[in-house]
């Protein structure tokens, strides 16, 4: 017994470790704050268009030597320009045009990650390598999910009006532009911290799956951002803790443990699970028969 | 799917605040000598001088629309679909910069006006996410948002006011209820509800009979002539000619500018209506022999205008040229509401 608490309390014995998990945790409870916004406004593959648009300003930051932040949030920019330019000077849907875009992006990323391949290492920026985290890393990552937190902490409410029913958030003098701004930018920034967490590839994951598993669990929103939040930050933790034993990508083991999850809520969910809709529908034939 | 509680409650409501607001203006009119629809609106409450609206594509959607309300209104704004009706609604509410013109409210400039929380805006069903994870108290609240902090930290005042809402729109018992969940009838009583609550001097409301059962429409007029007498102003864009002139003092007849606006006797007519609609309305005129025995003698005909919603229907010796007054036409409304 007592071997097997050792063999279990390991992974926390190594600083790489302890920093691996909490930083995690930081960025996954982030992460899930703002995915029960985006799945609500159908704006989903905004965050894996974005995740993918940063790629081209991470290679570059990486060459020069630059803050990885700061690359990224320059090509975000970008991005959000050449799908705002593209949308309103032809008449592709907006789908086609975040396709278009991210794909261009990521592309000329790789593109420039394969010229210089000891500056840049294509495998750390598409899947993420969190527990080898720098130290600077770190501060980035800490700060972003902080200021982050505190913004939205202040916002939320106001930010739910302006999601639920713009019309009315200007009628109560909500600054509904600027607000949305604040939103996309903390997006953007926290996309460039689940970077360094999950990679890429699965930063999508971050930003929409705690959202959707407490959608399926939460009728009022205060409580599913509470939930969100639960979920991506243990799923976090537990998914780099998890890492060590299992020798996996990190990111893989986080956004897996999330699925699962997810797919739990989607069968067993009290009220809008797939079974809580069966036995309402027998409920119902039963009663008129 | 009928509102399954306070059918009968609301229904009597609605008959006692008719009845009471009729005596009111009454007496109103035989205080003061001239019936109030005499005087010219002066816009103490919405006025819109000259306004022209256009969009960033080059499209003129409204030119030069003038018109007047003053506290104590109810107007309706009536069109077809793309009369402009939903730019002159989003001008009021600042969300499009007017080219030309301009729209006070209360007196002040639109977005002072927002700041002081004067408008409150009632949507369409269609336009609301339904699946939005919040419950019905929970949107009335938001009705509240603009009197609170920066945090948005409701105080027992904004509970308060919250459960009177409810309780005055008879959805106290649906409160816990998830909005998508309500029948249409009840969807838009929260709407309503959250209105109140956030006791704005104007509010628009746009279509609010479209989806609703009867009784909620009654509940809905009886609740508009309340807040008439309470010295709101409301503008109801609707496509329901039938009950615009049972409840609504004015009336705007749009098409890209304002037809016409006034009192409902005078400029709901039957010439008006035909010119803000062309073609798209539906007319049925019955008259003559095919009406009555002694054609020669009995020149009245019946007149049906009809959108797409409750019809209009006009009886009378001027039926077939001119609206009748407001009373026979509210007797025709009533008519109609006793078919269905």
């Amino acid at each position: 017994m007592d071997t097997l608490v050792a063999e279990l309390l390991i992974p926390f014995g190594y600083d790489y470790m302890r920093k691996a998990m909490w930083v995690s945790a930081l960025v996954g409870g982030t992460c899930a704050f703002l995915s029960a916004y985006l799945m609500l406004k159908g704006w989903s593959l905004m965050g894996d268009a974005l995740g993918h648009a940063i790629v081209p300003g991470v290679a570059v930051a990486a060459i020069a030597g630059a803050p990885f932040a700061a690359g990224a949030f320059a090509a975000g920019l970008l991005a959000s320009l050449a799908m705002h330019v593209v949308r309103q000077k032809s008449r592709l849907r907006e789908d086609a045009v975040i396709g278009l875009v991210f794909t261009t992006l990521f592309a000329l990323g790789l593109l420039i990650a394969s010229l210089r391949p000891t500056a840049v290492s294509i495998q750390t920026i598409v899947l993420g390598n969190i527990l080898a985290i720098a130290d600077e890393d770190v501060v980035q990552v800490a700060v972003i999910a902080a200021v982050s937190l505190a913004v939205m902490a202040v916002v939320w409410k106001d930010m739910m009006v302006t999601f639920f029913d713009e019309a009315h958030a200007r009628s109560i003098g909500i600054r509904v532009g600027a607000l949305k701004v604040v939103f996309f930018t903390l997006l953007s920034a926290c996309t460039v911290a689940a970077l360094q967490a999950v990679g890429a590839c699965l930063v999508i994951a971050m930003v929409v799956t705690p959202g959707a598993t407490a959608y399926l669990l939460a009728d009022r929103f205060g409580r599913l951002v509470a939930i969100a939040v639960a979920l991506g930050t243990t799923t976090s933790a537990v998914g780099a803790y998890l890492s060590y034993f299992l020798d996996g990508a990190t990111g893989g083991v986080i956004v897996t443990l999330q699925t699962v999850l997810f797919g739990l809520a989607f069968v067993f969910a009290p009220k809008h699970g797939v079974l809580a809709a069966r036995r309402r529908r027998a409920a119902t034939l039963e009663a008129t028969p | 799917m009928n509102a399954p509680v306070p059918a009968d409650r609301l229904a009597a409501a609605a008959s006692t605040a008719a009845a009471s607001t009729a005596a009111a203006s009454t007496a109103a009119a035989s205080t003061a000598g001239v019936p109030p629809a005499a005087a010219a609106p002066r816009g103490d409450g919405i006025l819109v001088d000259r306004l022209s609206v256009t969009y960033p594509n080059g499209m003129t959607a409204v030119r030069d629309a003038s018109f007047a309300l003053d506290p104590g209104t109810i107007c309706a704004l009536v069109g077809v679909n793309g009369s402009g009706k939903s730019t002159v609604f989003k001008a009021i509410m600042g969300f499009v910069r007017p080219s030309a013109g301009t729209v006070r409210l209360t007196g002040l400039p639109v977005p002072q006006a927002l700041k002081r929380n004067i408008v409150a805006y009632v949507p369409q069903s269609e336009e609301v996410d339904w699946n939005f994870p919040v419950l019905v108290e929970d949107v009335v609240m938001m009705g509240r948002y603009g009197h609170m902090n920066l945090l948005r930290v409701a105080s027992r005042d904004d509970r308060r006011k919250v459960d009177a809402a409810l309780e005055r729109v008879g959805m106290t018992a649906f409160r816990r209820r998830q909005i998508g969940e309500l029948s249409g009838g009840q969807k838009k009583r929260v709407f309503l509800a959250r209105a109140l609550a956030q006791e704005g001097r104007i509010i628009l409301l746009d279509e609010p009979f479209t989806g609703v059962d009867v009784t909620t429409e009654a509940a809905i007029v009886a609740l508009l002539r309340d807040l008439r007498d309470a010295g709101h102003v409301m503008l109801v864009s609707t496509h329901n000619l039938g009950s615009v002139p049972d409840f609504c003092d004015q009336v705007v007849l749009l098409d890209r500018t304002v037809l016409a606006a006034g009192p409902t006797a005078a400029v709901f007519t039957r010439a008006n209506l035909e010119r803000t609609f062309g073609g798209v309305l539906r007319n049925f005129s019955l008259g003559g022999a095919a009406l009555h025995a002694d054609a020669d003698a009995d020149r009245r005909s019946l007149t049906v205008l009809t959108d797409d919603e409750r019809p209009l229907v006009l009886y009378g010796d001027d039926a077939g040229r001119d609206a009748d007054g407001p009373d026979a036409a509210d007797a025709a409304g009533r008519d109609d509401e006793r078919r269905r």
